[in-house]
């Protein structure tokens, strides 16, 4: 110890009793443990009066908590539910909710903290020791279960009468089987599904906006316009499926920009008509910037180069964006000359 | 004896009302020996226990908002036009599992308060269980005899986590949506059956009218009652074993020590409910949790940027954003390989620390049953290795929310995702060496508190000038705490050529295993504790230095 190098008399005697105030219940090993600490009373066990105050304490949150479910009731009935307010610092929000969540909430809290502060200041807060038992059995318990277990194997015969077993074996193997069929109808096979969509040769391409069919006209250089195959519309019941394959997403750059040979050939007078869904997880497309030609998918930041064939420049995509071909009908609207001529969205195992 | 009987009745007839209910009772259910032994069962105190109470009382508050929201919530996908009270959608087009969420939300009082707690009360469950289930990690609590128990608290976080997923997919919204188009392109890259898959739980191709339908017999009654079942046993288990405890005075592996059931455990932890649902109840009244009519109806073509999973779900969304989009093609087929991996290292992940109870036991070949809690700086291997886990979750969450660091750091996108490339590999390894580093100085420091004492602060000065500070001794039950965890052996393989000059053979697992328990217990893993001579070396007055 440090102080044991200085002279007695020039410590200063406050100290002293601070130090060396450490006795060792056992000499022979220090580290030995000392048993349970004497208990500590709180100012409650003392003093009659601090444990009322405790008591009102208490008391004041339980009436605090009926208080509020009355508050909660009185909300209810009477702020209507439209009503918004203003509430600094979180802006304008529902009234009726803010009022319903923060007397619930109180109510809820009030009797959660008198609980919790009648145990901590007025239960007896004496720790007790409970003694463990091991987890295991005792030698005999487990011998005797051996036995009646052995006992019970012979007597049902199971290992003598082979037959019986295998084909019980079997007849429960089996059964289940009739639970798998019975998932059968989940859903129709794949079959080709995934490798066809809506358009086929002379489809109109229809605005996505205006609902509309597009002339060339519409689209200008370093625009990007979504659209959908004619006779597609939102009330149709399969709507939902087939936009998720149909969606397509229209830019124009100019034909000197487009760098792959077959993008320039299934394009018209430099519009490229691209599958919308990503093909990394099926996304849809949104973002597209008109300098570079880059279009990004918003979810997981795969990055198409539309100049180049939709080549896939960054991200975790794994193939380009399948493109359509398009030409311009008698009327001069863009329409489609064919189906994609590669599945669109998502890679899977038949793709190929 | 007919006469014992009756007299035994007549007595009980005279009692209280309440004793007689439990008389009836007990008749019938036995109750009375069931509360002898836990009545006043005993409950240890430290504030990390209070964790797993909150993924219970979540958990609770959960089935509760739940049933509530079920009696509004139409799990239907047929296309109506909506005319409710929220303007801006007024004349869309949307799914009735949205209509009826905009519903609850804007029609039905006191609807969005309740969808709020459900969906505040989900987020809290699954950190709960993350941070109780780190707080057992760290202390060993997983040991034997609790294994068992930390698999069943492990499937009730995995299984948590898909609750919470076909949970926030039912309103059907574009955000939710989203996420359901995620789960198909993933189920979409398995090999061989994932089209198949994707085919029958859609009920043809995406997203068809069946899902959601679907995902709420799943979210409402297959996974909370495999849940429930798993919560009750999980509890059963926590009675029987009795708690753990951290080492103290007068606390040994023998005994438990702390407060009873009734009424201080009862009383706090009952109390505890409320706190618990009273939180979440003021945190949902102020603070907005999906907001589904922000975000509109879903719709195969339409997205918004930003789009972010719930947070447990975090670190999937980020192995499948950093992985390369490698995709192989043969005969015919393609192997997605940039969807399949990352979807074969999510479970991987959860995995490695679910395993890691029996890969410790292994190791150290200790069957005992423990029931005092280590502290993380005592088991210097096993703390590095979780903080090495959570480091790990920690990358994939941040590259999960690549375009969420991008755009509030304002980062290039394209860095970000190649930091966390690389740190899924590094940041691992280097957080294990840092650990590891870090305990092991824990370790020095407790050693030096128990040979000189605890830094008092008073500085002093000598008579020839010098200055020092004053170290006081601790108590014994300082000294006890601090030097009552073991520090066991590594395994020895023992001499390769025995006593005859025959080889043994050693077999390649047994050279592993004596490898481990050296990473776990050897001279570079442990700083050996004082031990009494030393103590009493220091302490006696020859031990000037």
């Amino acid at each position: 110890m440090s102080s044991q190098d200085i002279p007695e008399e020039n410590l200063p005697a406050a100290q002293d009793t601070s130090q060396g105030a450490v006795k060792l219940a056992d000499e022979q090993n220090p580290f030995a443990d000392p048993g349970l600490p004497p208990h500590e009373p709180r100012v409650q066990d003392i003093d009659e009066r601090a444990a009322k105050r405790s008591e009102r304490v208490v008391a004041l949150l339980f009436t605090v908590s009926m208080l509020a479910t009355v508050g909660f009731i009185a909300s209810y009935v009477t702020i209507p539910v439209d009503k918004s307010v203003f509430i600094w610092p979180i802006g304008h929000i529902s009234a009726l909710n803010f009022a319903l969540g923060m007397t619930l909430g109180l109510a809820l809290f009030c009797i959660g903290a008198g609980a919790v502060h009648w145990a901590r200041t007025l239960m007896s807060d004496h720790e007790l020791a409970d003694e463990r038992h091991p987890i295991e059995a005792a030698p005999e318990t487990r011998a005797k279960v051996m036995d009646d277990f052995r006992q019970g194997a012979k007597e049902s015969a199971l290992g003598r009468r082979k037959l019986i077993r295998n084909t019980m074996f079997g007849a429960l193997a089996l059964f289940p089987l009739s639970g798998v069929v019975l998932l059968r109808d989940l859903g129709p096979l794949p079959g080709t599904k995934l490798r066809h969509t809506l358009w086929s040769k002379g489809k109109l391409l229809v605005n996505m906006n205006t609902n509309e069919p597009l002339r060339p006209s519409d689209l200008v250089v370093g625009s990007l316009t979504f659209a959908k195959p004619e006779g597609l519309e939102e009330h149709d019941h399969e709507f939902q499926t087939e936009i998720a394959k149909a969606a397509l997403m229209l830019v124009r750059i100019q034909p000197d920009d487009i760098k792959d040979k077959r993008s320039l050939e299934w394009s018209h007078e430099g519009i490229l008509a691209y599958s919308k869904i990503c093909t990394h997880v099926g996304c849809p497309i949104s973002l597209y910037e008109q300098q570079t030609h880059h279009a990004l998918c918003p979810c997981h930041q795969s990055t198409f180069d539309l100049s180049d064939g939709a080549k896939v420049i960054f991200g975790p995509a794994g193939h380009p964006l399948p493109q359509l071909r398009i030409g311009v009908n008698d009327e001069g609207y863009l329409e489609a000359l064919g189906d994609f001529d590669e599945p669109v969205g998502p890679a899977f195992w038949e793709r190929g | 004896m007919s006469t014992t009987t009756s007299t035994e009745s007549r007595a009980r007839g005279k009692a209280p009302a309440g004793e007689r209910v439990a008389d009836w009772a007990d008749g019938r259910l036995g109750i009375y020996s069931l509360a002898k032994a836990n009545m006043r069962k005993i409950f240890p105190d430290h504030w990390s226990f209070m964790l797993g109470e909150v993924c219970l009382y979540s958990f609770l508050i959960i089935i509760l908002t739940g049933v509530y929201l079920t009696l509004f919530f139409h799990p239907s996908m047929n296309e109506v036009e909506y005319h409710g009270s929220y303007i801006p959608l007024q004349g869309q087009l949307m799914s009735e599992a949205y209509k009826s969420t905009l519903d609850i939300s804007f029609d039905v009082r006191g609807g969005l308060l309740i969808r709020q707690i459900h969906h505040w009360a989900a987020l809290v469950f699954l950190a709960g269980m993350f941070v109780h289930m780190m707080r057992v990690f760290f202390t060993g609590a997983f040991r034997k005899p609790r294994e068992i128990n930390w698999l069943f608290g492990f499937l009730l976080f995995v299984l948590g986590m898909f609750t919470g997923f076909t949970g926030y997919s039912l309103p059907d919204d574009l955000l939710s949506g989203t996420g359901i188009r995620f789960m198909e392109g993933a189920i979409l890259s398995v090999p061989i059956v994932g089209t198949y898959i994707s085919f029958f739980l859609f009920g043809g191709e995406f997203p068809g009218d069946d899902f959601v339908a679907r995902f709420f017999s799943i979210h409402v009654l297959l996974l909370p009652g495999i849940m429930l079942g798993l919560v009750v046993a999980h509890l059963i288990l926590v009675f029987y074993h009795k708690h753990t405890q951290f080492a103290g005075p007068g606390k040994t592996n023998k005994n438990v020590v702390g407060m009873p059931l009734l009424p201080v455990y009862m009383a706090k932890a009952g109390g505890f409910f409320f706190l618990v649902f009273g939180v979440l109840a003021a945190v949902s009244a102020i603070a907005t949790i999906n907001p589904i009519w922000a975000l509109g109806p879903y719709r195969p073509d339409m997205v918004s940027t930003g789009a972010q999973p719930d947070w447990y779900m975090g670190f999937s969304e980020g192995l499948i954003r950093v992985m390369p989009g490698w995709e192989i093609n043969f005969l015919g087929h393609t192997l997605v390989l940039g969807v399949f991996i990352p979807l074969m290292i999510f479970p991987l992940v959860l995995v490695a620390i679910a395993v890691y109870p029996f890969i410790e036991s292994w190791v150290t070949g200790d069957k005992r049953e423990h029931h005092i809690l280590d502290r993380p700086r005592n088991a210097p291997t096993r703390t590095a290795f979780g903080v090495a886990w959570i480091t790990l979750y920690f990358v994939l969450l941040v590259g999960g929310g690549n375009d969420i660091w991008a755009t509030h750091f304002h980062l290039s996108i394209n860095a970000i995702t190649w930091f966390v490339r690389v740190a899924f590999f590094v940041a691992p390894v280097v957080a294990f060496i840092v650990t590891k580093r870090i305990c092991l100085g824990l370790q020095r420091r407790d050693k030096e508190k128990v040979l000189h004492g605890r830094e008092s602060g008073i500085i002093k000065r000598l008579p020839h000038g010098e200055f020092i500070e004053v170290h006081e001794p601790l108590s014994q039950e300082q000294l006890y705490t601090l030097t009552a965890h073991e520090q066991p052996k590594p395994l020895e393989l023992g001499p390769e050529v025995d006593e005859n000059g025959v080889r043994r053979k050693v077999k390649a697992t047994e050279k592993l295993r004596a490898k481990l328990s050296k990473g776990f217990y050897g001279e570079e893993s442990q700083i050996p504790k004082p031990t009494v001579e030393e103590y009493k070396e220091i302490t006696s007055g020859h031990g000037h230095h």
